[in-house]
């Protein structure tokens, strides 16, 4: 935690890539450095791509949820706004009931209440209605949800997000083991990035865009909640469990997040940044960080040659 | 020495043979033993832990309204801390644990159960006092200690700073190795005390409604707000319990080294959870149960109809009771749940719609056909009917499971539960207190300052939580007192709204002043025909021990009309 807020007060030119040296460094050794030396010799340094206003954050007075990113995001948001219309449509029946027999039976209109207590068949409608519109919104949404729990495939790429208080850390078991601490960035420096305050962060999660990813999600000390609301994504952070969930992010992009369970003093003061490379711009990423690729089989066999990487690894 | 139940004058040694003697001023309110004295205590303690918990939400308010931590270090400073700022960012912890806790242990929950059903079960089943008065007493008791440690653990160490930080909820492993010092050992020390009166009040409840009801008054001739109170014992009586195992295992976990919650001593966090909720879902149908009784009798009485399907409405209560008990685990869906788990919570819990669907338009029957008097009660039942049904439609949002995964934990959850607490069981409460105060006083309210606190409150609370549920679709999370800048709008509006709220309470309590010092005097029955359940037979207030003579009710009375037929 330290490191990463004493770094994050560096400046801002000198961030990214002296962070990934130095973390690098710290995380992998020798072997790690060697590697990074030889990425920045091949590949440009990576720069972090700049958010677009809009996309993967909220909108000052935004009325509705924000713009989805993924498929299993589309699908959720299409349920989503049948619901709303659900909800909507309810409550202005509700209402309008209300209003009328505040119109029609009032002691004026109607001087003399009637004695009716019961009437069967209108009760049967007003259960068997419901039933059938809850019914109609169960279908939709436990195939959401059956969705939703598909696994990842054999050759996903497997990201661990670990969350500390307070902050968290990223690793790529299937990368060489790379890991990224991220921070908060202040609120100076992220607006000289033309990032948002409270939501930019010194190191982001870097990843591989149209690429399924093996989402994992642990704590090292209290609950977190890793949360993405581009995404829909939130998967709380428990110690002692490790839980795993398929994403797929179809765009490259910056997409911001927070922690989203309560976790002590600085509970509000550990968003999550999700960034979202072209394949070849994230392979570059890693090995900048002193990461590895399985590139050549990768490229060759697809499915083949990586698993058996990732069983090597 | 034994007498007849002639009169209840049974203790004749230190009593006058008159139904009016009262003891004098310490004996009355420290020793009492009067189900309407204590359900007065309850009120007052209410109305206490109401103005600290509101008092608190206008910090967080004011915190809010733009962003930045503005305000944190002088409350810091103010309670004897250090401000700085992990402090200040504890001390946010601390209000929203306070605020969480105090409106539901000791606000909503006293009111409601302790209040109005101390005050009228017994007085509408037609019974001269409550089955326990000794343990009525210590169950108040027991939840005024409950109170005192809860204020106390914010003078205490909790970690960070001052006070316990870990949310209503007390998830572990943030109270237990999360949070060192004594400050949440006071707090669940408190949740234990409370918990343990309303346990006993719970037992009280039940016995008093199954033995002591008028001759002739059959289960199915019980007015609806004792119906309600009698599930929502039973709700009490099987939750709690559990709540008390789940923060012994806490405490354990925190002093004497278990490791229930902790995995590296194979405990599970998840676990505390699942106790927890176990609880915590009957729990907000222990706060709404009584708010449904409670509208029942004011939509009956201001529509001078019976109440429309009360069988319906008696066993809607009951289902939602028993459901209420297995759908607890939709408060954890992004806790890394099995598929099957999450599509079974999925469906349970949107049965519940269905016997809340039945009420809401029972209540809308009850009303077609009558001649409603819009009486304070009555507006204020109807703002309740509207605002709960917008509670509950977001209720059944979030309980699809797929789409909760993106409003979890933000504010579209915190406007939700607000909506069916803070407007469905407050609106029930005042509208339970304007229908009923001049009958537990003897004088009569304002009617014009009692619709202003109608208008400006339903405003107010509107205007507070509507937009959060924007704020919580744009993502913004819960238990967060800063915010990026694309916050700001909607949290500045939400603050505004409760300025409008505050306001609107100094109507309330004007209201109160003026009934004791200008009010007129109360008749018996002072909504006149349309209220015909037994405590409208009585003089306003009651008498300090009522039915000398036991009411009896008749084959032709129905559930609703219970007055004797000379009167």
């Amino acid at each position: 935690m330290k490191l990463g807020q004493i770094l994050s007060q560096a400046p801002k030119s000198l961030l990214a890539l002296g962070v990934a040296a130095t973390l690098a460094l710290m995380t992998q050794g020798a072997a790690a450095q060697e590697a990074n030396e030889a990425a920045s010799e091949n590949a440009g340094g990576y720069v972090p791509m700049a958010p677009t206003e809009g996309i993967g954050m909220p909108v000052d007075g935004g009325l509705d949820v924000q713009a989805q990113y993924t498929e299993l995001g589309a699908q959720a948001l299409s349920l989503h706004n049948a619901l709303l219309w659900i909800m909507g449509a309810i409550s202005v029946f509700v209402l309008l009931l209300l209003v009328y027999v505040m119109i029609r039976y009032n002691k004026k209109a109607n001087p003399v209440p009637s004695k009716t207590t019961h009437n069967t068949m209108i009760e049967v409608v007003w259960t068997v209605v419901p039933v059938l519109i809850l019914v109609g919104i169960a279908i939709p949404s436990i195939n959401l949800l059956a969705k939703q729990y598909e696994s990842p495939p054999e050759d996903a790429v497997t990201i661990k997000a670990t969350g500390y208080q307070w902050y968290w850390g990223y690793s790529y078991p299937d990368n060489g083991g790379i890991e990224i601490i991220s921070n908060m960035l202040p609120e100076a420096d992220a607006i000289a990035n033309g990032e948002p305050p409270q939501l930019a962060v010194d190191n982001r999660m870097v990843v591989p865009a149209n690429t399924p990813l093996r989402m994992q999600v642990v704590a090292a000390d209290v609950i977190h909640a890793f949360a993405v609301p581009a995404l829909w994504f939130k998967l709380d952070a428990v110690p002692g469990r490790l839980n795993e969930k398929l994403l797929i992010i179809e765009e490259p992009g910056v997409y911001y997040g927070q922690c989203s369970e309560l976790c002590g003093a600085r509970h509000g003061y550990m968003p999550i940044a999700v960034e979202a490379l072209p394949r070849e711009e994230w392979e570059a990423w890693v090995i900048e960080q002193g990461g590895t690729v399985a590139t050549e089989t990768a490229e060759a066999a697809e499915t083949d040659g990586e698993t058996a990487t990732e069983a090597t690894a | 020495m034994a007498t007849t139940a002639e009169g209840f004058d049974v203790h004749t040694d230190d009593h006058a043979h008159d139904a009016d003697h009262k003891p004098g001023f310490f004996v009355r309110w420290f020793m009492s033993t009067n189900h309407k004295d204590i359900g007065t205590l309850y009120l007052v303690f209410a109305i206490f832990a109401g103005i600290i918990g509101g008092a608190i939400s206008g910090i967080m308010r004011a915190e809010l309204a733009e962003p930045g931590i503005q305000i944190l270090g002088y409350w810091v400073d103010l309670l004897g801390g250090e401000a700085g700022f992990d402090a200040n960012l504890h001390m946010w912890n601390v209000f929203i644990t306070a605020h969480g806790l105090i409106m539901v242990f000791f606000m909503v929950m006293p009111a409601l159960i302790g209040g109005f059903g101390n005050w009228f079960v017994p007085l509408m089943i037609g019974a001269p006092d409550m089955a326990f008065p000794r343990m009525n007493n210590i169950s108040f008791w027991l939840t005024v200690a409950g109170f005192c440690s809860l204020l106390l653990s914010m003078f205490v160490p909790g970690g960070t700073g001052l006070g316990a930080g870990v949310g209503w909820t007390v998830y572990a492993p943030l109270s237990t190795s999360g949070s060192t010092g004594p400050a949440v050992d006071f707090a669940i020390f408190s949740l234990h005390l409370a918990g343990a009166g309303s346990i006993l009040g719970a037992t009280n409840f039940i016995t008093t409604i199954f033995n002591m009801r008028a001759p002739g008054m059959t289960l199915h001739k019980m007015p609806l707000f004792v119906w309600s109170v009698l599930v929502t014992a039973f709700l009490l009586l099987l939750a709690l319990p559990v709540l008390a195992a789940a923060l012994t295992m806490l405490l354990t976990d925190r002093n004497f080294g278990t490791t229930f919650f902790d995995p590296a001593g194979g405990g599970d966090p998840v676990l505390y959870q699942h106790l927890f909720w176990f609880f915590g879902h009957p729990e907000v149908y222990i706060m709404i149960l009584p708010g449904f009784g409670i509208i029942s009798q004011i939509i009956a009485t201001f529509s001078r109809k019976p109440v429309f399907g009360y069988l319906g409405m008696a066993y809607a209560m009951v289902a939602i009771g028993v459901v209420g008990f297995v759908v607890w685990a939709h408060h954890m869906f992004t806790v890394g749940m099995d598929v099957n788990t999450k599509m079974y919570f999925t469906a349970a819990t949107m049965v519940i719609a269905v016997p809340t669907g039945v009420k809401i338009f029972s209540w809308i029957a009850t009303m077609w056909g009558g001649s409603m008097e819009f009486k304070s009660p009555l507006v204020w039942a109807l703002g309740f009917i509207f605002l709960f049904t917008v509670g509950g439609v977001t209720g059944v949002y979030l309980a699809n499971g797929g789409i909760d995964d993106y409003v979890h934990d933000t504010y579209f959850v915190v406007a939700h539960f607000h909506y069916v607490l803070s407007m469905g069981a407050v609106f029930a409460l005042f509208a339970g207190f304007y229908y009923w105060f001049p009958k537990m006083s003897g004088k009569m309210h304002s009617e014009l300052l009692a619709h202003l606190h109608f208008w400006t409150f339903f405003i107010g609370v509107n205007v507070v939580f509507f937009p959060q549920h924007f704020l919580g679709y744009q993502g913004m999370p819960r238990r967060y007192p800063d915010f990026t800048p694309a916050y700001s709008y909607w949290n500045e509006i939400s603050s505004i709204g409760y300025q409008i709220t505050a306001a609107s309470m100094l109507l309330f309590f004007a209201n109160v002043i003026y009934a004791f010092v200008a009010g007129k005097k109360a008749a018996g029955n002072y909504w006149g025909e349309g209220a015909t359940t037994l405590e409208w037979t009585l003089s306003s207030p009651p008498p300090f021990h009522q039915y000398e003579t036991l009411p009896v009710i008749e084959e032709h009375q129905d559930y609703h009309d219970h007055r004797p037929a000379q009167a």
